[in-house]
């Protein structure tokens, strides 16, 4: 039997559970953005206008860290600018959730077992997602397209701007292929693909918030880390700008690169299993195992070592960038300004103000993971084993109290991690921040994201049924109001709602016991509360 | 002797279901009691609410002389539960699952679980996830059997056993019961439930239909009875308590109350009876007097088969 046999036909199972979600996606879209460029063409019939409006944007760094680069002053141009990093960014979780849930969801349910019996090659699940959808993006290509054009604006454009949705669409289905191949869950592999959405949304917002600005105001030259983003590229072909098509070839080369690798993972691991090897286990448990405790860290260490290994990448990476931050753009106030308000802080050292504001994001990393292990919970109660192991000994709260531990411990794993990384890499290009004070500032991000893990308990216990949307959206809102609350220029009052609000900006600022006093006992309470309520409640299996 | 189980007047409800109405159920000590109840009667909940696992509405229950939802971590160290849906770790080998279990229970035989594991034919190497049904409820059943524990409560444990499992699973229970282990099994086979239970609770629509051991059971319902005569029989049809009457010339075939037979024996006896078969009520037909909407025409169905 060949390695693809099957495929048109789980092809054609694909399209058809996703008959309704993917159409809607992309209608969806091509309907944001025609109304967008509908906007635009509404407010801006003018020339002078746009360059106004652009020349304002360039001079802020916040702008440019959400937006992107503006590109020109032409209608397109704008529309560009407004709708093209929301565009990339929509392409990319499209992609990254329909690979997940046409490969890795299948086998962790069954389905692909089933599937499997009925003669179906190794390589057909994989080879029948991506098809599937590296023809989403096409058709989702083709309608952004549709909407441009039929908004009036000039077609050559038109082609460039779907075109780079589409292939970045596609990159972003081949990172989430080696994904599904390297986690064992479909929660895990969507958790990565979706952190290596938002770093590369990160990362291209820093290049571009930190780059330079031509001699008409307008147009900005992206800095370097642009240029490792995979959501950096399709901008970087400048659509409705001075146009740099070859740019697109980058996202189809990742791609490529993805698919190979995902295929020689998947070449080595059996049909379910992650990469770990299979074949005869041990007969009898090890000791380590035999504990509430040892069990959740059993069934998080796969996960755990990834973010580990990602947290150490992130920080070598932020590290190595505070050269860039200080030589290129000491004297910018903007960027200063908007590192004091990424920070938390007002002025300090423009360097310190940056690492301050990476904590920032290295602790929201570290919430996501802590969130990501607690939602564990609630699959293992939820036609999980918990029925059976809540029927042992194990009392219900020491149940809870082992995958808390696992959260807040890896939480606290991976803060130290970046922030060693983070301070090493800043040394080896001449930094002089210390790895100590960066270890310290990552951990004292630490209480912000076990408040946001207290949360998921407290949820868990009190509406175990919405506790995966609830912590989700509990998440969202502590990162938009926390690390955001000052860009968007929200009030006080609204960014105290987040944890991360109330985080010294260390390496900005110093250190103070108060806030994460506050933090650990508003946590605490929190996760005993949730604890409480859990067992009063009914299992809700 | 105190009872190891006792409930009355159970109540639960999840929203507008009322999954329990008032259910009562008593099991002795060292006895093994059938749970018998059609789809959705409130078998599962039950058990559930006995480990502490549901909060029931109202009512009294009591385990091991505890109340399951105040003492459940020193009850559970006594006892061994079976679920009907057993999930385990994809990752974890059948192995690691059967130890982990026994040992958040308070401890595993190692000899027993050794001697388990051959006797259920489990390869305790294997993935969980490669498991089939059977051999996952294989693996929660040694969990179980190999600690050493006082009372059993096994949710149809062997719902995906084949017959070679089957009997391994009764020799077993056989055995937990001679060591003097209370056993409460929910089984949808009866073969199985008559071969080991020394008692047996009905239940329907969350509360108990029927309770006792399985002959007062046999004692509340009749007997099939298919008679041959040299003689046209005549006169059953005024006889008190014969039901479901088929009778044609010298051959007839009814059912007759416990309580009626002796009656109809002796009218039966003018007619030079030359051969006589009568068959206790199986649990099988039992539990359809109770199961169907119509258990009228359920007992109907079954005598005209036996009368054919
Ligand atoms: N968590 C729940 N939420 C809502 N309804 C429930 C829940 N659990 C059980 N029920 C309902 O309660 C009733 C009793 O269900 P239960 O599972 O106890 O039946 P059962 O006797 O075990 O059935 P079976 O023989 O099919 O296993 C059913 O109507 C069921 O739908
Ligand atoms: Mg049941």
């Amino acid at each position: 039997m060949s390695a693809y046999a099957g495929t048109g036909r789980l092809v054609r199972l694909a399209l058809r559970r996703d008959r309704v979600q993917l159409p809607v996606w992309i209608a969806g879209s091509a309907v944001i953005l025609a109304a967008g460029a509908a906007a635009v063409i509404d407010e801006f019939p003018d020339a002078a206008g746009r360059a106004t409006a652009l020349q304002g944007a360039g001079t802020s760094p916040a702008v440019l860290l959400m937006r992107g680069t503006p590109v020109g002053t032409d209608l397109g141009a704008l529309v560009n600018f407004r709708n093209l990093a929301f565009m990339l960014v929509l392409a990319a979780l499209m992609s990254t959730f329909a690979v997940v849930r046409h490969t890795r969801q299948n086998e962790e349910t069954g389905r692909a077992e089933m599937i499997g019996a009925a003669s179906v090659g190794r390589r057909a699940a994989l080879t029948a997602a991506l098809t599937v959808v590296i023809g989403a993006n096409l058709v989702f290509g083709v309608a952004l397209i549709g909407a441009l054009a039929s908004a009036g604006l000039p077609a050559g454009g038109a082609v460039t701007f779907g075109v780079a949705c589409a292939v970045t669409g596609m990159a972003f289905a081949g990172i989430a292929a080696v994904g599904a191949q390297l986690f064992q869950s479909a929660r895990s592999a969507n958790a990565f693909a979706a952190t290596a959405v938002g770093v590369a949304y990160l990362v291209r917002g820093i290049g571009d918030a930190l780059g330079e600005r031509a001699a008409d105001g307008v147009q900005v030259t992206s800095a370097w880390p642009s240029w490792v983003s995979p959501l950096g590229w399709g901008m970087l072909a400048r659509p409705y700008g001075a146009e740099r098509l070859w740019v697109l070839v980058l996202p189809i080369l990742l791609l490529v690169a993805c698919v190979w690798g995902a295929f020689a993972l998947g070449g080595r691991r059996d049909l379910g299993a992650g990469l770990i090897p299979e074949r005869p286990g041990p007969a009898a448990a090890s000791r380590m195992l035999l504990s509430p405790l040892g069990l959740a860290w059993r069934l998080n260490r796969a996960s755990t070592i990834g973010w580990l290994v990602g947290s150490v990448a992130f920080g070598l990476g932020v590290g190595s960038l505070g050269d860039v931050v200080n030589d290129a753009l000491g004297g910018n106030e903007g960027v200063s300004k908007l590192m004091g308000q990424l920070a938390g802080t007002g002025s300090a050292g423009l360097v310190e103000a940056f690492f301050a504001a990476m904590m920032n994001v290295f602790g929201a990393v570290a919430a996501c993971f802590a969130v990501q292990v607690l939602l564990r919970l609630r699959s293992e109660e939820a036609g999980g084993p918990a029925e059976a192991v809540l029927a042992t000994a194990v009392g219900r709260a020491r149940w809870v109290a082992a995958h808390l531990a696992c959260a807040v411990g890896g939480a606290a794993a991976m803060l130290v991690l970046a922030g060693a990384a983070t301070g090493l890499a800043d040394a080896a290009v001449g930094g002089e921040v210390g790895v100590l004070t960066l270890v310290g500032a990552g951990l004292a991000q630490l209480p912000a994201a076990t408040t946001v893990a207290g949360f998921v308990v407290l949820v868990f216990g009190g509406l175990p049924r919405m506790v995966v949307s609830l912590a989700w959206a509990g998440l969202v809102v502590s990162l938009a109001c926390g690390l955001l609350g000052d860009v968007f220029g929200l009030p006080q009052a609204v960014r105290d709602v987040s944890p991360f609000t109330h985080v010294p900006a260390i390496p900005a600022v110093d250190a103070t016991p108060g806030p994460i006093i506050g933090l650990v006992v508003v946590a605490a309470a929190l996760a005993a509360a949730g604890m409480v309520l859990f067992r009063r409640r009914d299992l809700a299996t | 002797m105190t009872d190891a189980i006792s409930v009355e007047g159970l109540v639960k409800t999840f929203g507008r279901t009322r999954a329990l109405n008032g259910l009562d159920l008593v099991v002795q000590t060292g006895e093994v009691h059938g749970f018998l109840g059609p789809n959705g009667a409130g078998k599962t909940t039950t058990l559930r609410v006995l480990l502490g696992l549901l909060r029931a509405d109202s009512g009294r229950a009591q385990v091991l002389g505890g109340d399951p939802w105040q003492d459940t971590t020193r009850l559970h160290r006594r006892l061994a539960y079976v679920p009907g849906d057993v999930n385990l770790w994809p990752n974890l080998t059948g192995g690691e699952a059967v130890d982990l279990f026994g040992d958040l229970r308070g401890g595993l035989d190692q000899a027993r679980r050794a001697e388990l594991l051959e006797r259920f034919r489990l390869d305790p190497t294997k993935r969980c996830r490669t498991y089939s049904k059977g051999n996952r409820q294989k693996v929660a059943l040694i969990a179980a059997f190999a600690s050493d524990v006082e009372l059993f409560v096994l949710d149809e444990p062997t719902s995906g056993l084949d017959p070679l499992m089957e009997a391994a699973f009764q020799q077993t229970v056989r055995e937990v019961s001679a060591a003097g282990a209370t056993v409460l099994l929910s089984s949808h086979i009866f073969s199985e439930v008559e071969a080991l239970c020394s008692k047996v609770s009905i239940i329907r629509d969350g509360v108990t239909v029927e309770s006792g051991t399985l002959a007062q059971l046999r004692h509340l319902t009749r007997t099939s009875v298919v008679v041959e005569a040299a003689q046209p029989i005549t006169g059953l049809d005024a006889l008190p308590g014969v039901h479901d009457l088929v009778a044609d010339g010298g051959r007839a075939g009814f059912d007759v109350d416990a309580a009626a037979l002796p009656g109809v024996l002796r009218h039966l006896a003018s007619f030079e009876v030359q051969t006589l078969t009568s068959r206790p009520p199986t649990l099988e037909e039992l539990f359809m007097r109770h199961y169907g909407d119509a258990p009228e025409s359920a007992a109907e169905a079954t005598s005209a088969g036996a009368a054919r």
